[in-house]
């Protein structure tokens, strides 16, 4: 019985014609997005104003931030595709929660280790176990552990159901987490920008921040979308694999 | 003719007692382990540098929350031995009234271990008993059916995993961290001798989570058992 | 007409891997399908299928007219017993039937479970805990707990297994008398002599699919075994 294997001749002419959709050569929102985040960094580093109380180490304030903000945003894009797959069960809307999943994990990481950097010269400690710092420490655990969950499952629809039914928890969680911000009194900055009235900073730092912020969230989308690509090629090579196991 | 949700919640919650009631072993276990621990924070006290007041809490809900973890390990491991769960699968029931019978069950078994911790670090710590035991009982059990809702659920999952034992702590404790940190500031507060309405809020959050837990965990809990 | 038992294109797959394809039978009152076929063929999936168990990827399965996924109405009419035991260890026999009995509803739960537990004769040792019983013995338990609330449709996989004389004579009894009443069987089966003693119809499955299926009368008992391990080349 022939084995209906791709042949390893490393032709893309191959994979096209087996139905396998390949990635372009150049990702063009990956580069825009690597484009902007170099103008940010430029724009924050050189043309934005030193802040008076914390020198020069506020300026982390935008890497942080922007992070932790991109990362609520891909974390967001894993809770609304949990719910859509638990509801249309299309194994597309699974794909991207994972994808966001571990594009979230890599920005949370970068939350935990400019947080530190950054709480070194302005509160000469690198760690302190207030409510933000910590929560956010406990988020990166929550997406570790959903990226964890799905190592640990080997069915394609178990795994997309129970990850889909803890990214919609992690989702209800996150407010909780949000709400204890208010009633700590801590050494973590009250939020500056996402307080209820106008947020405190000259002009000049908002629009450097919004600019970050736009950037880092580009960046965010350009990755999960070079993610979700690669989890379509290699799970579309795994059902080739089991169709052609089957046929021998 | 069906039974009820509620009758079945009850009638499966009595299963997993009187199983649990008949070996003992799981219960004493983690009896054992809660003492042992409070045993311990007590002799790595320095009375001299800590309160009593203040530490006492955070000794009550680390083992709270540790003990409740082991209590959970063993929630659906019963089920797996010989295929116990199809049982209940097969039975036309609601799924949902496996998870609140299940969850039941645990409570109750969280709330046995309550029963001789709370008393335990109220005695060990001086703390005034007949105005302190009440508020920590309750807030317990409060904190306690978040725990066990979303520890429940999670223990489900786990047990059709690879990685079952690493898994449950690793899911369940961030989502523990709203339910010890609501329980444990309401706590030293209200030890503290702080008006009801300054840990008012604190209390507010332990409330919420348990609603919303409650009801997201059941309603997502026949997804975990679909096949 | 409507069915007892029908399966419509059921099918099953497990990633990539397809358990059970495009199988289609029906069954009606009175009759028993003993489905043969060697070991990974699909036929604890296509039982667990029809247990409601488990979701098709495609096609339905029906109860009376009723599908019996996400119906718990469908649910109740039908007993499954397992080469596994279902039994919860811990706790003594008669608990077990009579939380199965409290499960589905049956009106007199402890009545039902000695009536059970006596046609199976296991009632004098009703009060031991499960886990101190014998396998044969557990098997017998097993079955009386799936039939407490007496079954239209009775799902077996392997009910043999393990069972001693009189236990296996006391099951293939029970299901001739079941059938009798009118009660509907599927018996997966290794022992092609066993399953045929009681069978209406035959089936035989192999790689997921139904490759053959006939009424009992059509065929030759003699010759069936032979037929049976041709069809299968040399899997066992």
């Amino acid at each position: 019985m022939t084995t209906r294997a791709l042949p390893d001749d490393g032709d893309e002419a191959t994979l096209v014609n087996a139905g396998v959709e390949t990635r372009p050569l150049f990702d063009w929102l990956f580069g825009v997005a690597v484009a902007a985040m170099v103008a940010a960094y430029v724009r924050a580093v050189f043309f934005t104003p030193i802040e008076a109380l914390q020198g020069a180490a506020q300026k982390i304030y935008y890497v942080h931030v922007s992070a932790a903000l991109s990362a609520y945003l891909a974390l967001g894009v894993v809770a609304l595709m949990s719910i859509v797959y638990l509801w249309l069960r299309d194994e597309r809307a699974d794909r991207l929660a994972e994808s966001a999943g571990e594009v979230a994990l890599v920005f949370l990481t970068a939350v935990l280790t400019t947080g530190p950097l950054w709480g070194k010269p302005i509160w000469g400690t690198w760690w302190t176990w207030d409510a933000r710092l910590t929560l956010t420490l406990f988020l990166w655990f929550l997406t570790a552990g959903y990226l964890v969950l799905r190592g640990a499952v080997d069915e394609p629809a178990m795994r997309a159901r129970y990850s889909a039914v803890i990214g919609i928890l992690a989702a209800l969680l996150i407010p909780f987490i949000h709400l204890s911000v208010y009633l700590f009194n801590t050494l973590h900055p009250k939020p500056i920008l996402l307080k209820p009235d106008r947020p405190s900073m000259p002009n000049e730092m908002v629009v450097t921040f919004a600019g970050f912020f736009v950037a880092c969230a580009l960046l965010c989308i350009a990755l999960i979308r070079a993610r979700y690509r690669y989890g379509l090629a290699r799970d579309a090579v795994r059902a080739m694999d089991a169709a052609s196991a089957e046929d021998e | 003719m069906r039974p009820s949700l509620l009758s079945t919640t009850w009638v499966i919650a009595r299963k997993d007692l009187a199983i649990e009631f008949r070996t003992r072993t799981a219960f004493l276990a983690v009896l054992v382990f809660a003492v042992l621990g409070i045993a311990t924070f007590y002799f790595a006290w320095d009375a001299t540098a800590v309160a009593a007041i203040d530490l006492a809490p955070g000794v009550l809900w680390v083992i709270f929350t540790f003990s409740g973890l082991l209590s959970l390990q063993r929630s659906f491991g019963v089920e797996l031995a010989d295929r116990a769960m199809d049982g209940l699968l097969l039975a036309p029931i609601d799924r949902e009234a496996i998870f609140l019978g299940k969850a039941l069950a645990n409570l109750l078994f969280v709330a046995g271990i309550l029963i001789v911790t709370v008393p335990s670090v109220a005695l060990l710590y001086n703390l005034p008993l007949g105005r302190t035991l009440p508020i920590l009982f309750a807030i317990a059990l409060i904190a306690a059916v978040g725990l066990v809702a979303v520890g429940t659920l999670f223990s489900a999952m786990a047990a059709n995993t690879r990685l079952a034992e690493l898994l449950l702590p690793m899911l369940s404790l961030p989502f523990f961290v709203p339910i010890v940190y609501g329980a444990a500031q309401t706590t030293s507060m209200l030890l503290a001798g702080r008006p009801v309405a300054e840990a008012w809020p604190f209390m507010k959050i332990l409330i919420a989570f348990d609603l919303v837990f409650l009801t997201a965990c059941t309603l997502t809990f026949p997804y975990i058992l679909e096949e | 007409m409507t069915h007892v038992l029908e399966a419509d294109g059921l099918t099953r797959t497990f990633g990539g891997r397809r358990a059970v394809q495009s199988v289609t039978l029906e069954l009606d009152a009175g009759e028993c399908l003993a489905l043969f076929g060697p070991n990974g063929a699909g036929k604890t999936t296509l039982l667990r299928l029809l247990a409601g168990l488990l979701k098709p990827t495609a096609g339905v399965a029906r109860i009376n007219g009723q599908l019996l996924r996400g119906d718990a109405a469908a649910r109740a009419q039908v007993g499954f017993i397992s080469h596994q035991s279902m039994l919860y260890g811990p706790l003594t026999v008669r608990e077990n039937v009579e939380l199965a009995a409290r499960l589905y509803g049956v009106r007199g739960a402890a009545a039902a479970a000695t009536d059970v537990l006596g046609e199976m004769r296991v009632l004098d040792r009703a009060e031991s805990p499960v886990r101190s019983l014998s396998r044969g013995l557990q098997q017998r338990v097993s079955i009386a707990r799936a039939m407490v609330h007496r079954p239209r449709v009775l799902l077996l996989d392997e009910p043999y297994t393990g069972l001693d004389a009189l236990g296996a004579a006391t099951l293939t009894e029970m299901l001739a008398r079941l059938r009798g009443d009118g009660a509907t069987l599927v018996l997966v089966t290794h022992n092609i002599a066993e399953g045929l003693e009681v069978a209406t119809q035959a089936a035989v499955m192999h790689r997921g699919r139904v490759v053959r299926r006939e009424r009992r009368e059509e065929l030759d008992a003699n010759r069936y075994a032979d037929a049976y391990r041709e069809l299968v080349g040399g899997a066992t």
